[in-house]
């Protein structure tokens, strides 16, 4: 398959993992920013394939998991209205809130349909004009220009029965969050390619210096993540703190203009709670004034719900790379895919997920076979 | 409602000729075991499926002795939409569990035929559903050989729902199970894996993935006919349906206690299923198919398996992908193209497409 095949290339991959082994002499801890890269990761192995001191520390980028529980337990209180068709993608179904999760308020009665673009919650909303059509607008700046799309025609088509509930977070905060706690150990970066795909990497050069960070954005398949951490190690072998760009092929230094644009004409930056990191100041993103109409929580005055994260899950660390998800008390025992505590569990790109799902063999020998 | 064998069915000599009361939507009537019911069963079904065993429309089906053992499935299909790209719920009602008798190494013989329709189905819908069934019955020569109707109020049911039993013959000499299962063993597949669920996937959410994306429903007694006709000791069969062959290899490891290991760039995968998967984030591995078979066979008779299997149509692109290992506790374990092991988790209910 074209602009797959290429990137997942056995050769080429070993020939970068065997620069990457002869490159480093001492231990490094560098993150990579986005789930679907700590999938890729952990699929194909490299985190196991790399020399031993380097360590790949899986970071905040899974919009899932970073969805705060407050966040949640909005979306299920209006979910479970009567009038309410809320409309997801699919990963938030079995994202648990307080009590309940959006599978358990669909069995329960509730409206709740699986969308794969925004855009089809707009349509939805045009076809059931006596229904209230809410969508639950998550993600990093990859996925807001699509819902600030899909507003911004809501608003065109003078919709009333549309609105989201927005919970778009931004990626440069949080690193810097994650930079600026005493207990940091990140000393590089591998950046979210689709993030900078959207926004572009102007914004990382103040960090990169302020924080004497190499920052590399880099895509998502494993020739990608290879190139990527030599990158970033010949960075810090030398000492150098800078930004580069492996993902030339998808990210401009600009980034998508026309994207940015639809994105401050709806948007508007605002603090932000996180799952496990608090309130982060100017972290995320808010529907501006003139879209308030569309604000689902004004629209359904779910502004005073608020939650306790559970104390058992240590998500928040395992989402600033202080912990390992193995390494946390309840995995595999209380929490599983089964019963997830926390949203690192849920989520295809959770960290936690993909530790139970690709992390617990280790690499051996197998008895009574002539597989390697 | 009523039983399909209605024993007033047919005509009554001196009665009013029916009136063509029916319209062209399934109406509650239909179900009631009144006329419509009657009209229904003589027009569409018995037409359809006319046999001696069926043709008596008594409370049950006289069937003639058997020599050996009898093997018998029960399947529902409750599959949306009715017809998609590669097949329909006729075709799937049919083939399923025809699939279920053959890799039990039964030789499928007869079939029940359940409905349960919701009111205000177009009557046509129904036509073309149950000549659909009605081929495929024939291409596995299986006789349908009892039914029943239900019509339910709109809203209760999802146009259409379709239930069989199977009845086969078991092959003498046959002996298949996890218990036959050893160390060492070969697991093959008889195909591209996935094909199915992501053609109904796309088709449900009108998602264009092209026109080659089509589900592999299809029967698979003769594909399995011709391994045990070329002498091949098979230990283990499987048709790799919902969860997918993740699902079909947890079973067998947890009920043989052996472990199994995918060689990942091994599995046949479909261009556009690939293509699927990558853009919806799911893994082929956890993907349902209709007409593919996990085949285990002794290390020695995987090279002829393989090439019984690749003489069939469908068999084509039969692959090995894997070999069973003695290590406990029994895990399903993918060596990815670099070489490091994974774990391939049970899945957790229905695959759920990833956010960005």
């Amino acid at each position: 398959m074209k602009y797959v095949d290429e990137y997942r290339d056995v050769h080429l991959a070993e020939r970068l993992l065997d620069q990457i082994r002869r490159t480093v002499t001492r231990p490094w801890t560098i993150m990579e920013v986005c789930g679907g890269q700590t999938h890729t990761l952990i699929r194909s192995g490299i985190d196991r394939l790399v020399p031993e001191g380097l360590r790949l520390v899986h970071g905040p980028g899974c919009p899932v998991c970073v969805t705060s529980l407050e966040q949640i337990d909005r979306a299920l209180a209006i979910a479970a209205q009567p009038r309410v068709i809320f409309c997801s993608f699919g990963d938030m179904l079995r994202v648990p809130g307080t009590s309940r999760d959006l599978l358990q308020v669909r069995a329960e009665g509730g409206d709740v349909r699986i969308v794969y673009s925004p855009l089809d919650a707009v349509r939805i909303a045009r076809e059931h004009p006596n229904r209230e059509v809410v969508f639950f607008a998550v993600g990093f700046e990859t996925t807001a220009p699509a819902t600030a799309l899909a507003v911004w025609q809501a608003k065109r088509l003078a919709l009333r029965n549309f609105s989201m509930l927005v919970a778009h977070v931004l990626v440069p905060p949080a690193m810097e969050a994650i930079l600026g706690t005493r207990t940091n150990r990140i000393q590089a970066f591998l950046a979210a390619g689709h993030v900078c795909t959207v926004m572009g990497y102007e914004d990382y050069r103040t960090l990169a210096e302020r924080y004497r960070v190499p920052i590399v954005v880099t895509g998502f398949e494993p020739v990608d993540l290879l190139e990527g951490i030599l990158m970033t190690v010949r960075q810090l072998e030398s000492g150098r703190y800078e930004v580069e760009n492996q993902y030339a092929r998808s990210v401009r230094r600009e980034g998508n203009l026309p994207a940015r644009n639809i994105l401050a004409d709806v948007y508007e930056v605002c603090d932000r709670p996180w799952r496990g990191l608090g309130i982060l100041p100017r972290s995320g993103l808010c529907l501006r004034p003139a879209y308030h109409d569309f604000d689902a929580e004004r629209r359904f005055s779910v502004e005073s719900v608020t939650a306790i994260e559970p104390a058992e899950c240590r998500s928040g660390e395992v989402l600033q790379g202080l912990i390992r998800p193995d390494q946390c008390a309840a995995f595999g025992t209380l929490c599983t895919p089964d019963h997830p505590l926390g949203a690192p569990m849920v989520s295809s790109e959770g960290a936690c997920a993909a530790y139970w799902k690709y992390g617990r063999s280790q690499d051996r020998t197998i008895p009574g076979t002539s597989m390697r | 409602m009523t039983k399909l064998q209605n024993p007033l069915a047919a005509s009554l000599p001196g009665a009013c000729p029916l009136p063509h009361l029916a319209g062209d939507r399934i109406l509650l009537a239909h179900g009631e075991g009144a006329r419509l019911t009657r009209r229904l069963i003589r027009e569409i079904l018995l037409e359809a499926f006319d046999n001696e065993f069926l043709r008596p429309l008594s409370d049950a089906a006289l069937l003639p002795p058997s020599v050996g053992r009898l093997v018998m499935t029960t399947d529902g299909y409750v599959v949306s939409p009715l017809f998609f790209p590669g097949g329909d719920i006729g075709k799937l009602a049919v083939y399923g569990t025809v699939n279920d008798l053959a890799v039990c190494g039964a030789e499928p013989l007869y079939l029940s035929l359940g409905f349960i329709i919701e009111e205000g189905l177009p009557l046509e819908v129904l036509r073309q559903v149950v000549y659909s069934i009605r081929d495929a019955a024939r291409l596995c020569s299986v006789a349908v050989v009892t039914g029943d109707t239900k019509v339910v109020p709109r809203g209760a049911a999802d146009g259409l729902f379709v239930h069989t039993t199977g009845i086969g013959r078991m092959r003498p000499g046959i002996d298949l199970g996890p218990h036959r299962v050893q160390p060492g063993d070969r697991v093959l597949v008889s195909g591209t894996v996935g094909d199915h669920g992501i053609a109904i996937l796309s088709a449900r959410e009108g998602l264009d993935l092209g026109p080659t994306l089509q589900s592999d429903t299809a029967p698979l007694h003769e594909l399995v006919r011709s391994l045990f006709e070329s002498v091949i000791d098979v230990h283990f069969l499987r048709d790799p349906t919902r969860g997918g062959v993740s699902a079909v290899l947890h079973e067998l490891g947890d009920a043989a206690g052996l472990s199994v290991v995918l060689d990942e760039p091994s599995v046949p995968l479909a261009e556009p299923v690939r293509g699927a998967c990558e853009l919806l984030g799911l893994d082929p591995l956890y993907v349902a198919n209709e007409g593919k078979l996990v085949v285990i066979v002794a290390p020695q008779d995987a090279e002829r398996a393989l090439v019984c299997l690749r003489q069939h149509a469908c068999g084509r692109e039969a692959a090995i992908i894997g070999e069973i290992a003695s290590m406990t506790p029994p895990q399903v374990l993918v060596r990815a193209p670099l070489g490091a092991l994974r774990v391939l988790d049970e899945p957790t209910g229905a695959p759920l497409p990833r956010i960005c």
